[in-house]
C-alpha cells in the first residue's frame, strides 16, 4: 500500500494545537455566515455533505477502504428520518435518532458482508450493495418511489428551537456538523485510529502484532456508515424531502469526488472538497449540460496530478497533518 | 423578501379599493425561471427547448413594447429533488423569480411545488407526469399544464377499447409511477367494456424485455399496454418489433410516450404504436406556424415536444393575466387565482380553462405512429385517430382529493 | 414448461453480454491490476461507433464491418487512454485506477449526452439476421441466436489466446513478474497497452452486438456495469474461463427470475453476490485477494 498522506507524521502537541486553531477558525467563520449575506441554505447543504465526506474519509483515508456505496447510508437515514417525522410525527431530535439508527443497522449488515473482501473487490461489493438497496427503495411503498417523501415538517427541536426559521435551522445544522466533525477527529486520534492507520499501511504486520484487523475494519465501517447516516438525517431538515437521488450510485461518486478534491486522509480536506463541489454544482446549474463532464475531468485531473487534494498539498508543503 | 412588508402594507391600505390597486400597478417587471433537465434523461423533452419556448413567448407577448421588463433565466435541476429545491429557494429569495416553468420529473416537481407554495411564487408545471400535483398535493400556487398520468391512462384506454382493443395485457414498471398508470388504465379499460387479461411487473431500467414480451405474447391480448417510461418504453418497443409482436397482430399502447421517443426509435420500429399527447406540431395551422419558427431556432432543428409547447402556452396565459391585472403584484396565489378566472386561448392548445385544483383543461389526442412509407418528411410521425374532449380527458373533480376543491 | 425453455434461451442471450463484459474486465484486471470502471462507457462507445458506421453519409458500411471496425476504433481509443493516463498509475494503490476510470466514464458519457441527447438513436437489425424461427416452444429472433453463438465463439477464442498461445503465456508471465519477463527482452509496457486495448475491444464488441437490441443511448452502459461488477465478484477474476461461465450462468439465472418472480429480476444478481460472499468470500473461482 502506498502512502496516501503525510498523517503518519508523529502527532506532536504542536500539530494538535495547529489543528485546533484551524478548527476554531473554521467554526467561527461558519458561525458568522448568517451575518455575511451568503445564502445560508447553500451553506447548510454543503455542511451536510461535508459531514458525509468526513465520515467517508474516516473509512478511506484512515482505514484504506474505498466504499463506492456510501450514498446508501445517506439515503437510508434520510428515508428513516423523513418517515419518522412525517408519518409518525416524531419531534426533530427523535427523527434524527431514527435516521441514525437506520444507518447503524444497515452498516452492520453491509459491513458484515463487504468486509470479507479487500481492495477493489470491497469497492465493487459496496457499489453492488448500494445498487441493490436502490432497487429496494424504488419499489418499497413507504419511499413513494421516484416521487420521494415530500413536504417534511421541520418542527421544533427539543420543543424550543423553531427549525422553520432559516437562522435557527442553520445553527442547529452547524452544531450537528461540528459535533460530528469533532467526534471523527477524536476517533482518528484515539488508539483505535492509530491501529486503523497501521492496518492501512501494512495489514500483515498489524496482524502479526496480534491485532484482529477485520474487527477493526468492521468497526470503522460501522462508525463511518452511522456518521454518514447522521449527515443524511440532518439533510432531511434542510431539503425537506428524501428522494432516490440520495441512494443512487452517482451520489456515492460525488462523495468520493469531494473527499478526493479536498484530500484523502486529511482532517479538513473533505470539508473543503464538499464546499467546492456543492458550490460548483450550484453555479454550474446555469450551464447545465456539462456538469458530469466537468466532474469527470476533476476526477481525472486529481488522480493524475493532484493526488493529495487541496488540503493534502498544503499540508505536504508545510509538512503538517491537517 | 425586503419588498414584502411594503407590498403587504400597500395591500392593506388598498383593501378598500378595487382589487387591482393603483399603487401596485406601477410594477411592470417579471422574472421567469425555466427549471428543467438540461443534461439528463429528459433533456430532449424539455431542456434547452423549453428555454427557447419561454424566450419565444416573451417575444410574442409584445410586453416589452408596452413598457414591461421581462427577464428569463434557466437552470438544470439534474433530476435531483435536492438541487431542484435549492435552486427554487435561491431563485425566489435572491433572484426574485415570479414564475417557474417546465419543472419536469415528478420528484423534482413535487419538491418545488412545496417551496413555491411556502414562498408564494408560481409554478406552471408542463413536464411532470404525476397527477398528484392537482390531486392530494394540489396548491393555490400551482397550475399543471400539459398532461398527467390520469389523463394519459384515461384517454388511451378509452379510445383503444372503443376502437376494438378490448383485451389488455400490461407491462408495468415496478414502482409507484408504473403501478398508478396500470391501475388507472385498467379501471378505464374495464369501465369501457374491455378486459384485463394479465400483467407482468418489470424492474426499472431493464435492458432486456424479451422475457416479459414472451409472456405478453403468450397472453394473446389484443393490446399490450406499456405502463413504463423513458428508456424502458423505447427498449420495449424496439424488442417487441424484434419478436414480431406487432406483426403478429397485437398492438402496443404507450401510456407515457413523447414525440422525442418516436424520433429516437425511428418509424421503422415505432410504426403502429398508439399513445396520447395533448400537442403535436402538425395538428393545425397554429401549431405548424409556431413549430416552424421554433425548429428553425433549435440546435438540431427538432420540432417542439408537448412539454416545450406547454411552456409557451402557459407563459402566454400568465402574461395575459398580468396585463389584465395592470401590473405584477408579486403575489403568486393572487395571480394564479386570476389565471383560473380567465379562459385560456393560444394557437398551440386552443381554447381551454384552468380548474380550481390547478388542472389546465384541453383536449387529448390519441395518435398512431405512421408507417415509414406514409411519412412525408422529417418529424412527420403521427396520424390522429381519436380526440377526447377537454371535459372528458382529465380526472373529474368529483374524484379529486384536492382540498382546494369545494364539494 | 415450454415457456421455461424460452426463458432459458433468453437468459443465455443476456448472459452473452455479461460474459463478454466480465471477460474484458478480467483480462484488464489480470494485466493492469485495474478495475476498469470505464468499461460501461466504452461498451456504449462501441454501440455508437456501430451507429455511425451504419448511418453516416460517407462511411455507411453497415453492421458486418462494424463488428471488426468498432472494437478496433474503441480499442485504439482505449490504448490512447492507457498511454496518456493509466500508465502513470503503475505502482500506486488500486483505488486510484478505479477513480481515474470512473472519471473517464463520466466524461465520455457526458460528452455523448451533450451531442446525442439522452433518448438515444435508432439502429435496425441487419437484413441478413432479420426475422425469426419458430422453435415450437418459442419464437426465436434470428439475431438473438446469432448473439449467443458469436459471443460464445469470441469468448472461447479469447480464452484460447490467453491460456493456450505463446503470446498468452507471455501475458500471464508478465502479470506474475513483469521485471523477469522484461529481462527476456519482451516489451512489457507495450503488452500492457495491447491488453487494455483487447479488453476494451471486447467491451466495444458487446456494444455493437447490443446496438440492434437495445436503444443506442449514452447511458446504456452506466447501470449495466454495476451488474457486471457483481458478476465479477461472484465469479472472481482469477480465471478467464471462470468469468465466461459465471457470465452465462448468471444470465440464465436472471432469465429464470424474470419468469418466476419478475419483480426481483434486477436484484437477483446482487442477492446472489451476497450469498456467495457469505459462503465463499473469495468468489466461485477466485484466488484469495
Amino acid at each position: 500500500m502506498t502512502v496516501l498522506t503525510d498523517d503518519t507524521l508523529p502527532v506532536t502537541p504542536r500539530a494538535m494545537r495547529d489543528e485546533m486553531i484551524v478548527f476554531v477558525v473554521m467554526a467561527l467563520l461558519l458561525a458568522a455566515v448568517p451575518f455575511s449575506g451568503l445564502y445560508p441554505f447553500f451553506v447548510m447543504q454543503a455542511l451536510c455533505f461535508a459531514l458525509l465526506a468526513c465520515a467517508f474519509n474516516l473509512l478511506i483515508g484512515y482505514g484504506g477502504l474505498l466504499s463506492f456505496g456510501h450514498a446508501m447510508f445517506l439515503g437510508t437515514a434520510g428515508y428513516c428520518s423523513a418517515h419518522a417525522l412525517k408519518v409518525w410525527a416524531l419531534p426533530p431530535e427523535l427523527g434524527i435518532l431514527v435516521g441514525i439508527a437506520g444507518a447503524f443497522v444497515l452498516s452492520i449488515v453491509t459491513g458484515y458482508i463487504s468486509i470479507r473482501r479487500q481492495g477493489i473487490y470491497f469497492s465493487m461489493i459496496t457499489l453492488a450493495l448500494s445498487q441493490l438497496l436502490y432497487f429496494i427503495y424504488l419499489q418499497a411503498p413507504f419511499t413513494h418511489g421516484e416521487d420521494g417523501i415530500q413536504g417534511i415538517p421541520q418542527g421544533r427541536m427539543f420543543g424550543v428551537f423553531d427549525l422553520t426559521k432559516p437562522t435557527v435551522l442553520y445553527y442547529v445544522v452547524l452544531v450537528g456538523f461540528l459535533a460530528g466533525f469533532l467526534l471523527i477527529y477524536r476517533i482518528i486520534n484515539s488508539p483505535f485510529g492509530e491501529v486503523l492507520k497501521s492496518i492501512r499501511e501494512n495489514e500483515p504486520r498489524a496482524i502479526s502484532l496480534g491485532y484482529r484487523t477485520d474487527q477493526y475494519k468492521f468497526l470503522a465501517f460501522v462508525l463511518s456508515g452511522t456518521l454518514a447516516g447522521f449527515a443524511g438525517a440532518l439533510k432531511v431538515f434542510v431539503a425537506q424531502n428524501a428522494s432516490l437521488t440520495d441512494v443512487h450510485w452517482s451520489m456515492s461518486g460525488e462523495v468520493v469526488l469531494m473527499t478526493l478534491v479536498g484530500g484523502l486522509g486529511t482532517i479538513f480536506g473533505p470539508v473543503v472538497g464538499a464546499f467546492a463541489i456543492i458550490a460548483m454544482q450550484q453555479y454550474l446549474a446555469g450551464f447545465g449540460q456539462w456538469v458530469t463532464v466537468i466532474q469527470g475531468s476533476i476526477f481525472v485531473i486529481c488522480v493524475l496530478t493532484f493526488r493529495r487534494g487541496v488540503v493534502g498539498e498544503i499540508a505536504h508543503y508545510f509538512r503538517r497533518s491537517l | 423578501m425586503n419588498t414584502r412588508p411594503i407590498a403587504s402594507f400597500l395591500l392593506g391600505t388598498a383593501l378598500a379599493l378595487a382589487a387591482t390597486s393603483g399603487a401596485m400597478a406601477q410594477d411592470k417587471t417579471i422574472k421567469v425561471g425555466v427549471l428543467t433537465d438540461n443534461s439528463g434523461l429528459y433533456a430532449d423533452l424539455g431542456g434547452p427547448g423549453s428555454t427557447l419556448a419561454a424566450q419565444m413567448a416573451i417575444e410574442d407577448s409584445g410586453l416589452a413594447a408596452k413598457g414591461w421588463k421581462v427577464d428569463l433565466i434557466s437552470a438544470d435541476h439534474q433530476n435531483k429533488p435536492d438541487i431542484g429545491t435549492a435552486i427554487a429557494r435561491q431563485w425566489i429569495d435572491v433572484e426574485k423569480i415570479d414564475v417557474f416553468m417546465d419543472v419536469l420529473n415528478s420528484g423534482v416537481a413535487l419538491a418545488v411545488n412545496n417551496v413555491v407554495r411556502e414562498k408564494n411564487a408560481i409554478l406552471i408545471d408542463t413536464g411532470a407526469a404525476t397527477s398528484d400535483l392537482t390531486n392530494a398535493q394540489c396548491s393555490p400556487n400551482t397550475i399543471h399544464w400539459v398532461y398527467d398520468t390520469y389523463m394519459l391512462a384515461n384517454s388511451t384506454g378509452q379510445a383503444l377499447v372503443k376502437a376494438g382493443g378490448d383485451t389488455w395485457y400490461f407491462l408495468t414498471a415496478d414502482y409507484a409511477f408504473g403501478h398508478a398508470l396500470e391501475r388507472d388504465t385498467a379501471a378505464v379499460v374495464v369501465k369501457s367494456g374491455g378486459k384485463v387479461i394479465g400483467s407482468v411487473k418489470h424492474p426499472l431500467n431493464t435492458a432486456d424485455f424479451s422475457s416479459f414480451l414472451l409472456q405478453a405474447q403468450a397472453s394473446k391480448a389484443k393490446i399490450i399496454g406499456m405502463a413504463n417510461a423513458g428508456g424502458d418504453t423505447t427498449n420495449t418497443i424496439k424488442q417487441a418489433a424484434e419478436f414480431g409482436i406487432v406483426a403478429g397482430g397485437q398492438k402496443l399502447a404507450g401510456l407515457l410516450l413523447f414525440i422525442t421517443d418516436v424520433h429516437a426509435l425511428g418509424l421503422k420500429v415505432a410504426q403502429g404504436l398508439n399513445f396520447t399527447e395533448t400537442f403535436y406540431w402538425n395538428l393545425n395551422d397554429g401549431t405548424r406556424a409556431f413549430s416552424k419558427r421554433f425548429s428553425e431556432r433549435m440546435k438540431n432543428k427538432a420540432m417542439p415536444s408537448m412539454v416545450q409547447a406547454g411552456v409557451y402556452s402557459g407563459l402566454i396565459h400568465y402574461f395575459k393575466t398580468l396585463e389584465a391585472l395592470g401590473g405584477n403584484p408579486h403575489d403568486g396565489a393572487k395571480v394564479v387565482a386570476k389565471m383560473k378566472e380567465m379562459p385560456t386561448d393560444d394557437p398551440l392548445f386552443g381554447q381551454g380553462t384552468i380548474r380550481a385544483d390547478g388542472r389546465k383543461l384541453h383536449p387529448a389526442y390519441l395518435f398512431e405512429v405512421k408507417k415509414p412509407e406514409e411519412s412525408k418528411g422529417p418529424w412527420d410521425y403521427y396520424k390522429l385517430i381519436g380526440t377526447t374532449a377537454a371535459d372528458q380527458a382529465f380526472r373529474p373533480l368529483s374524484e379529486s382529493a384536492c382540498p382546494l376543491v369545494k364539494k | 414448461m415450454q415457456a421455461l425453455y424460452a426463458q432459458l434461451l433468453v437468459g443465455l442471450i443476456n448472459g452473452s453480454f455479461y460474459a463478454l463484459l466480465s471477460l474484458g474486465l478480467a483480462v484488464i484486471f489480470g494485466m493492469l491490476n485495474i478495475i476498469n470502471f470505464a468499461h460501461g462507457a466504452l461498451y456504449m462507445m462501441g454501440a455508437f461507433v456501430a451507429y455511425f458506421l451504419l448511418n453516416n453519409d460517407y462511411l455507411s458500411i453497415g453492421y458486418w464491418p462494424a463488428l471488426i471496425v468498432a472494437p478496433i476504433v474503441v480499442g485504439i481509443f482505449g490504448m490512447i487512454l492507457e498511454r496518456t493516463m493509466l500508465q502513470w498509475l503503475t505502482g500506486l494503490d488500486h483505488l486510484y485506477g478505479l477513480l481515474l476510470t470512473f472519471g473517464i466514464a463520466l466524461i465520455v458519457q457526458g460528452v455523448f449526452q451533450n451531442y446525442f441527447g439522452s433518448s438515444g438513436l435508432p439502429y435496425a437489425i441487419p437484413d441478413q439476421l432479420k426475422g425469426g424461427m419458430n422453435l415450437g416452444f418459442m419464437f426465436l429472433p434470428v439475431y438473438r441466436g446469432w448473439v449467443v453463438v458469436f459471443s460464445l465463439i469470441v469468448c472461447i477464442a479469447t480464452w484460447f489466446l490467453i491460456e493456450k498461445t505463446r503470446l498468452g503465456a507471455y501475458l500471464r508471465a508478465a502479470t506474475e513478474n513483469p521485471t523477469l519477463v522484461r529481462a527476456f527482452g519482451i516489451n512489457v509496457p507495450r503488452m500492457i497497452t495491447l491488453t487494455y486495448g483487447l479488453g476494451v475491444g471486447l467491451a466495444a464488441l458487446a456494444g455493437v452486438l447490443s446496438a440492434p437490441i437495445n436503444q443506442v443511448r449514452p447511458l446504456m452502459g452506466a447501470d449495466l456495469i454495476i451488474v457486471v461488477f457483481a458478476v465479477v465478484v461472484i465469479g472472481g477474476m482469477g480465471s478467464i474461463m471462470g468469468s465466461i461461465i459465471t457470465g452465462f450462468a448468471l444470465g440464465v439465472i436472471e432469465g429464470l427470475t424474470k419468469y418466476f418472480y419478475p419483480e426481483a429480476s434486477n436484484t437477483v444478481v446482487f442477492v446472489l453476490m451476497v450469498l456467495v460472499l457469505l459462503v465463499k468470500p473469495t468468489g466461485l473461482t477466485g484466488r484469495a485477494a
